[in-house]
């Protein structure tokens, strides 16, 4: 039940490595590692989400949030990586029309 | 008729940090009962963001409250119910809003809450919510032994 965050930095790329189960008492852990990186300015950010086996509507606020946040600060997000699980709610959602996501792992199923 | 089987039943303190608690609970259950992987999946989340609702709506910052779940385990199903006793919201109101993201809107106008209940109707058969003393959350999952999956007629005559 925890969540473990890894950030690398390549000039004005930011890749954060997540771990774990997002929820209701993780979220505010990502979202404080997540909005300092979307609101560079012309900064691209990386978030990969490949060992992510939980994630709920808490995980995909804390997305919404770093969506806004870099689009007012003209800074770029990206998610990558995914298993279908996860990425099955950002469709459910709709979110995935408007997040850039990439690389999803694993069949429809 | 089929009669009630079994039936669990925890009390967590209204935080953040139990719902996972809850959540792991639910998954053994439904584990146990024989639900497919990608449907325990589902079960956890939609348990997960009722209690979500009920840590963040229910009780006001300094109150320490606490949140009742009932796992009720049937022949056919899984209920389960979430139960607070804070303050209840207008439903009605809450669920005009409920639905997916409409990628025509400007980012700006996205919301970061109010997915949780959206998503709580979309993963379970059936779904109420009575508010008086309190919100009771009460969500349905049916259990499909055979592994075939209902057609969309099925499931659009379950009663509301």
């Amino acid at each position: 039940m925890n969540l473990q965050i890894k950030q690398e930095d390549q000039g004005n790329t930011h890749h954060l490595y997540i771990a774990g189960e997002v929820d209701a008492y993780t979220a505010p852990q990502l979202r404080e590692a997540l909005l300092p990186l979307t609101g560079k300015e012309s900064h691209e950010t990386l978030v990969h989400l490949g060992d992510v086996n939980y994630m709920d509507s808490t995980g995909l606020g804390v997305f919404v949030g770093a969506l806004k946040s870099s689009k007012e600060h003209g800074s770029t997000l990206k998610l990558r990586g995914m298993t279908s699980r996860v990425q099955r709610l950002f469709e459910i959602t709709g979110l995935d029309e408007v997040i850039d996501i990439e690389d999803v792992k694993g069949g429809s199923k | 008729m089929i009669n009630i089987s079994d039936f669990v039943e925890m009390k967590i303190p209204a935080q953040a940090e139990f719902v996972g608690v809850a959540r792991l609970t639910v998954s053994g259950i439904a584990n146990r009962m024989g639900y497919s992987y990608d449907e325990i999946e589902d079960i956890k989340i939609a348990l997960s963001e009722a209690c979500t609702n009920a840590v963040n709506h229910a009780y006001k910052e300094d109150e320490k409250g606490q949140i009742t779940i009932g796992y009720g385990i049937y022949e056919d199903r899984l209920e389960m119910m979430v139960l607070d006793r804070g303050q209840s919201f207008d439903y009605s109101k809450v669920s005009e809003k409920l639905g997916p993201v409409d990628s025509e809107k400007s980012i700006d106008q996205l919301s970061e809450g109010g997915l949780g209940l959206f998503l709580i109707e979309s993963l379970m058969d059936k779904v109420e919510i009575s508010g008086e003393d309190g919100v009771v959350v009460m969500m349905t999952k049916f259990l499909h032994r055979d592994g075939v999956e209902v057609d969309a007629s099925t499931i659009s005559s379950t009663p509301k």
